[in-house]
């Protein structure tokens, strides 16, 4: 009886352990699988080097006194839901809250000539702050926003001190809410990411476009840099535009017209 | 020559536990504030979007700068083979490893997520120089440990040599890259300079060695030891020495900078019409950490006097600490130059002007505790370890 029993026993052996590696497979593997399937097409793919994003103001049509994008952004970033700090005055306010995105007037020291544009991340194609970050959470995504990891920011700042720009922001105090698309917390660096959410998401614009547009100006244009047929590439070739700050060769993704 | 005995630092009750008290205290006081700091956020700082590193920096890169120099007497002894400076060799390394452990302490305190520590050590960019820093500090502590137990253990005297240059030629590369940090920010018109690397190293070497005269003085107080005249002239004319140079890297500094006509607008901010940073500049940091020295360590009026050495080497940190302030703060104030021949007429986020500071208390305790930390970690080290000669009499006559 146990020498017949022996050779069923050794087989049920060998086919429960293969059975198990199986099913310990599956069960390694089908998260995996489900996750890709079920994100198939969407954040999974990851951002193409095939597109760069960038955008083009002109600043001709920048209005004065217009703070159309900067409320925009405020509000699109959650920004806005930042409370002040209870004892805080309005000069200190000013220095630490995150502003992505600002309104600056310039004036021509010879020739007196204003001009007004909006100021934010420029998106450079060499960003001095991806360089100098020490944990790599300031990074370049391979369509070219320029963005924090905010998981890995350990709010050394000195990405700030890098940045040419001064687009960065340090986030000064406790948050109490925040939009899910636009995470920020206590001690860490955030800026313009050129509404990398909407984006991702298949739109076309970003916010600040969006309220300049409503508001009549069209002063701002986003678009694929590396498409020859793109909105955005065809206004680049026609009209003469710059950079802030050309001399530092960064080759930003932000340009401007009349500046 | 006598032969020489090391033993521990060990002086009477009240003088010893009183100061380790007193600093310990003054460590709680650092702590309390640096909690309050990041309980709050960095809102209840003096620091902002403008100004995006504070006095904690200039507290934590000073005592960086101030370790590495620390080591310089050491590295006389080994490496270039004084030997009126080898008996002072391996409280010159626990030293550097004090000021380093300081700096670094106010450093980490003053993150936006101190709790992120891990991260720091395990995710790295190599291009940032914060990064390679990141080991060279650590580099520091692991040579500096080994070139200390070699210089103490007499079994690991074969090492003694080689840990010595090791030590010596990391030093450097610690400063360098101290320097560097500021080097390399080529958007800020103050700091665009290959120059501050080199500038750090000389800025280390006088920094450190005065840091290294006043704790040894206070160790041998401590302690009712005697330290002799003539080391200690040896001492003083090097500190002069390193004074001079770092007034002379300053002055190139500033000069390159006005020859460039893109640098004028920072160079006027800083020597002229800066307000407060030019009072400091001139004021603190050539005539304080600068010219008086100079005048004390040189003067033969004062050429026998250990309390003008002591003042000299306190005015020589006073006016470092200017010195790197004027640096780090007011290369900051001076607003960068984005749009170049237009003048900024309106912005919410003070482009175009003076970027205002006042730092609070808070920055201030943490900063302070920084430097408590150092001195702690030297007393109990020299308490624990046998870093100091039982005498420094000087040599007799043609001995040395």
């Amino acid at each position: 009886m146990t020498g017949n029993n022996k050779q069923p026993k050794e087989i049920q052996r060998r086919e429960f352990i293969s059975k198990t590696i199986l099913a310990a497979g599956t069960a390694l593997a089908a998260p995996g699988i489900l996750l890709t399937v079920a994100n198939a097409k969407s954040e999974s793919e990851g951002a193409s080097s095939n597109v760069r994003w960038g955008m083009l103001v002109d600043s001709n049509k920048c209005v004065e006194n217009c703070t159309a994008c900067v409320d925009a952004c405020n509000e699109e970033n959650g920004i806005n839901l930042l409370q002040r700090p209870s004892g805080q005055d309005d000069g200190m306010w000013n220095a630490q809250r995150p502003q992505w995105i600002r309104k600056v007037k310039l004036q021509d020291r010879q020739t007196g000539e204003i001009t007004n544009l909006p100021l934010m991340c420029q998106h450079c194609e060499s960003p001095p702050c991806v360089d100098v970050c020490p944990t790599g959470a300031s990074f370049k995504r391979a369509d070219g926003i320029v963005m924090v990891d905010r998981h890995i920011c350990i709010g050394c700042r000195y990405c700030m001190m890098a940045c040419p720009y001064k687009a960065r922001s340090f986030l000064h105090q406790n948050v109490a809410e925040q939009r899910v698309h636009t995470p920020r917390g206590k001690g860490c660096v955030e800026s313009c990411n050129l509404c990398v959410h909407r984006i991702d998401a298949g739109a076309t614009t970003t916010a600040c476009q969006d309220a300049c547009n409503k508001d009549g100006h069209q002063a701002i244009l986003f678009g694929d840099l590396k498409d020859p047929d793109s909105e955005l590439s065809q206004m680049l070739r026609q009209k003469s535009s710059g950079q802030i700050r050309a001399d530092l060769e960064l080759n930003t993704g932000v340009r401007y017209t009349s500046l | 020559m006598k032969k020489l005995n090391y033993s521990e630092l060990w002086c009477s009750s009240p003088r010893y536990w009183g100061g380790l008290a007193a600093l310990t205290f003054i460590i709680l006081l650092g702590m309390t504030a640096a909690f309050y700091m990041e309980h709050n956020g960095h809102w209840v700082t003096g620091m902002s979007n403008q100004i995006v590193w504070g006095l904690p920096h200039v507290f934590a890169i000073f005592l960086i700068v101030a370790a590495s120099g620390a080591l310089n007497v050491a590295s006389i002894g080994s490496v270039f083979g004084g030997p009126m400076y080898k008996p002072l060799g391996r409280f010159s390394g626990l030293l550097a490893i004090g000021l380093l452990a300081g700096g670094l302490v106010i450093l980490l305190l003053d993150l936006g997520r101190p709790d992120r520590l891990i991260v720091a050590v395990t995710h790295y960019n190599f291009k940032s120089i914060f990064a390679w820093n990141i080991f060279l500090y650590t580099g520091f502590f692991i040579i500096v440990g080994i070139y200390l137990w070699a210089m103490i253990d007499r079994k690991a005297n074969r090492f003694y040599q080689l840990t010595g240059f090791a030590a010596f030629f990391w030093r450097l590369a610690l400063t360098t890259g101290t320097g560097s940090i500021f080097g390399f920010l080529v958007a800020r018109e103050a700091y665009d300079a290959a120059i501050m690397a080199p500038m750090f190293i000389i800025m280390s070497f006088s920094y450190g060695l005065a840091f290294f005269i006043i704790t040894l003085m206070s160790a041998y107080w401590w302690a009712s030891r005697e330290l002799g005249s003539h080391r200690l002239e040896k001492l003083k004319n090097l500190l002069g020495v390193f004074v001079g140079a770092v007034l002379y890297f300053s002055l190139v500094y500033h000069l390159t900078n006005l020859y460039i006509t893109q640098h004028h607008g920072v160079e006027q901010f800083i020597l002229v019409d800066g307000g407060i940073y030019s009072v400091m500049f001139w004021l603190g940091q050539v005539t304080i950490g600068g010219i008086i020295p100079l005048f004390m360590l040189y003067s033969p009026a004062f050429s026998d006097n250990r309390f003008a050495t002591a003042i000299a080497s306190i005015m020589v940190l006073i006016g470092g600490f200017i010195q790197i302030y004027v640096i780090v703060i007011g290369g900051q104030a001076y607003p960068m130059s984005l749009f170049p021949g237009k003048e900024v007429l309106a912005s919410s986020f003070y482009d175009g002007v003076v970027a205002s500071y006042t730092p609070t208390l808070a920055e201030g305790l943490l900063g302070v505790a920084g430097i408590a930390i150092a001195m702690t970690l030297v007393a109990v080290g020299a308490r624990m370890l046998k870093v100091l000669p039982d005498s420094l009499e000087d040599p007799q006559e043609g001995a040395a």
